[in-house]
């Protein structure tokens, strides 16, 4: 009986402490070593930085950190450029994701139920097939010889060759399409919980559709258009892969200076202070969102 | 004081809703049936029937949500086909109650007077004399969650009153509430109903809501409608047998018209050995036909001791069961056929000496002027 007990309160201990530590080992340490690094001077040697840690001169190892690299983000414009860019591009992108994706989850929550495990199971289809090939499948498309081009003309909309490859168009194209399934589940978990009596009571009350969508179905999604914009602004900010494919040397994102700084440059410290930077402007809107949240459920428990 | 009301005797008066021929199928199910109807300015108006009878429907094409798929609507003389909820001066007060969850008590309240581009003042001036009539001023910035159930429905009944429409559709508007308080907001409902002049169309299945608060009542099975009449003549004088037993309880005994004796028809059954004598002139009956014959429980008497000679409609059998209720008491009395029937008798004394008890002898009698006879 005591034994039992004793085991059940390890276990109901333990049980919280799992996220925790998963949290910990492959979030936190990780962390403070990059934070490590973005203080530490840049060494051709191996590792290519210097301070290393060692614990016979821990006086040395601290007095060796500085904040040398992160003066030198806030001197040098092109990091200021590329983090502003990467905002926008991405900002512009979470509209373009809710203009596509809130309708498409509006339609599969009004469809007849037995058939929406099928549509919400077609949405991540994709997801079956390498991000990467589906990314270079875009190039084939997107290409001034590609099909959208040989399409149009076929249509005999265009006789020219269209130059969208390589323009931040095509990333706003691959970032729709990659991330469109982060927008349309939550937005379809939100609509299909709700009420349709809802809608039709606004509408016996005397308001058009147009107007009951907008002061009904929206604010009671507002949950979901949060969740899915929240899913796609943040990985978005930070992507390298699609800008780099689809956009072009022209294309300014902060991911890609990352990149650049760690693999052309080799430059561990400075890439390693561009993911600090990076981090902190990402877990900005977490907070917020978490701060309007709180005050939601305190107005209405 | 009973208002005299009653505008469908009057052959001049004209219906303020009108159903005419009116059909709604889904696929190939028939949810309403060819069905003719005229409701009046101010009345109280119970749409009674078990689930699936097509009662909700012919609300819903009233209030805009289906079309009729024959015949045609009309109010106040216009015609609604075609007219959009969103149009119609009529308002709904959801079974659900459908309130929305991100607007306070008082945004609830004043969503449709928005809608019309009423001026702020005017809202707000609207909006506190519904929370007045339904007692609610102090919750006016609590949210629907916050509410108790009672309170809820309260809010969705002032919600369908701000516009004052020409009319109001409650879809089972108490079902959701408790049996006492159900009780309570029958009679604020009537009162409501009778300050603002208003005509109510209430849709429930449960007919002692509606006995209490209509003015007539129409009784719908499979799409139809089986009869309209104030709550009295249903009750009395229902004209089939589904009826008779959809509204109350009641006893049927089957049997054999033997023919007409001085105004009064006499029944042969298997449940009593002497013919029943039965007083109800205005069924046209022949020789033979087979018909029942129902008598509700409160208008049956019930004893141990053998009626005198001079008595009708004797009906032998023994006490199965015995329900106290504290108003009143049900027996159920098997008859030596194997029917049982269902007596009540009003307790109207605390002390009875030797009631009557379980697996007793007892007599059932009721009066030729206390059953009805349905031809079948």
């Amino acid at each position: 009986m005591k034994e039992h007990s004793l085991t059940k309160r390890l276990s109901s201990a333990l049980v919280p402490a799992v996220p925790y530590l998963w949290l910990g080992v492959f979030f936190l340490v990780p962390f403070l070593i990059v934070l490590k690094i973005s203080l530490s001077d840049t060494a051709v040697a191996q590792p290519p930085y210097r301070p290393v840690f060692e614990w016979s001169d821990i006086a040395a190892f601290f007095s060796g950190l500085d904040l040398e690299n992160f003066a030198l983000l806030a001197e040098d414009d092109l990091y200021l450029r590329a983090t502003l860019s990467s905002v926008r591009i991405a900002a512009i992108s979470t509209v373009l994701l809710l203009l596509v994706g809130f309708p498409i989850a509006y339609g599969m929550a009004r469809a007849p139920e037995r058939h929406r495990s099928l549509l919400v199971a077609l949405v991540i289809l994709p997801f079956w097939t390498s991000f990467l090939i589906r990314i270079y499948a875009w190039i084939a498309i997107l290409k001034p010889e590609g099909l959208l081009t040989q399409a149009l003309m076929g249509l005999g909309l265009t006789s020219d060759p269209i130059e969208i490859l390589n323009t931040e168009w095509a990333v706003y194209i691959g970032i729709v399409y990659a991330y469109l399934p982060f927008m349309v589940l939550p937005l379809y978990a939100t609509l299909e919980k709700m009420d349709d009596t809802l809608l039709e009571a606004a509408l016996d009350l005397g308001s058009t559709p147009w107007r009951s969508f907008w002061t009904i179905t929206v604010p009671l999604a507002m949950p979901g258009i949060i969740a899915g914009s929240l899913l796609c602004f943040i990985p978005a900010v930070g992507e390298f892969v699609i800008p780099d494919l689809l956009g072009g040397s022209e294309t300014l994102m902060i991911g890609r200076q990352l990149w650049s700084e760690f693999f052309s440059n080799r430059d561990w410290p400075l890439a390693s202070a561009v993911a600090i930077l990076l981090l902190i402007i990402l877990v900005i809107p977490i907070v917020i969102y978490r701060d309007v949240e709180a005050r939601r459920v305190e107005t209405r428990p | 004081m009973r208002r005299t009301f009653a505008p469908w005797t009057d052959p001049d008066a004209k219906p303020l809703i009108r159903f005419e021929n009116v059909t709604k199928r889904f696929g190939d199910a028939m949810a309403v049936d060819h069905l003719s109807l005229d409701i009046f300015q101010g009345e109280f108006f119970c749409l009674l029937g078990p689930s699936g009878c097509g009662k909700t429907t012919l609300m819903r094409m009233l209030a805009g949500f289906e079309m009729p798929t024959e015949g045609r609507i009309t109010l106040a003389g216009q015609d609604l086909s075609g007219v959009p909820p969103y149009r119609r001066p009529v308002n709904m007060m959801f079974q659900s109650y459908a309130l929305f969850p991100h607007m306070s008590v008082e945004k609830n309240i004043a969503f449709g007077l928005k809608q019309d581009g009423m001026p702020k003042a005017e809202i707000a001036d609207r909006v506190g004399e519904m929370l007045r009539l339904v007692q609610l001023e102090k919750l006016a910035k609590r949210y629907p969650s916050q509410l108790s159930g009672g309170q809820r429905q309260r809010v969705a009944l002032a919600r369908a009153l701000a516009k004052k429409p020409k009319v109001l559709l409650l879809d089972e508007p108490l079902g959701a509430l408790d049996k006492k308080l159900r009780e309570e907001t029958q009679f604020e409902l009537m009162d409501i109903q009778h300050e603002l002049g208003m005509t109510f169309v209430v849709v429930t299945h449960d007919q002692e809501e509606a006995m209490t608060m209509a003015d007539r009542i129409a009784v719908m099975d499979h799409g139809r409608i089986v009869q309209v009449a104030d709550p009295g003549e249903i009750y009395e004088q229902p004209k089939t047998r589904f009826i008779a037993e959809f509204v109350g309880d009641v006893n049927i005994l089957e049997g054999h018209v033997m023919g007409q004796e001085s105004g009064l028809w006499r029944v042969k059954t298997a449940s009593a050995e002497v013919p029943l004598t039965i007083d109800d002139p205005d069924e046209v009956l022949h020789s033979g036909q087979a018909v029942a014959i129902a008598v509700r429980p409160e208008k049956m008497t019930i004893q141990r001791e053998k009626p005198g000679p001079e008595a009708v409609n004797v009906l032998t059998g023994e006490v199965w069961d015995i329900g106290y209720l504290g108003d009143w008491t049900v027996y159920r009395v098997r008859l030596a056929t194997g029917e049982i029937l269902r007596v009540t008798r009003a307790n109207v004394s605390r002390f009875v000496e030797s009631p009557i008890d379980w697996d007793e002898q007892v007599y059932i009698t009721f009066a030729p002027g206390a059953a009805v006879i349905l031809a079948e």
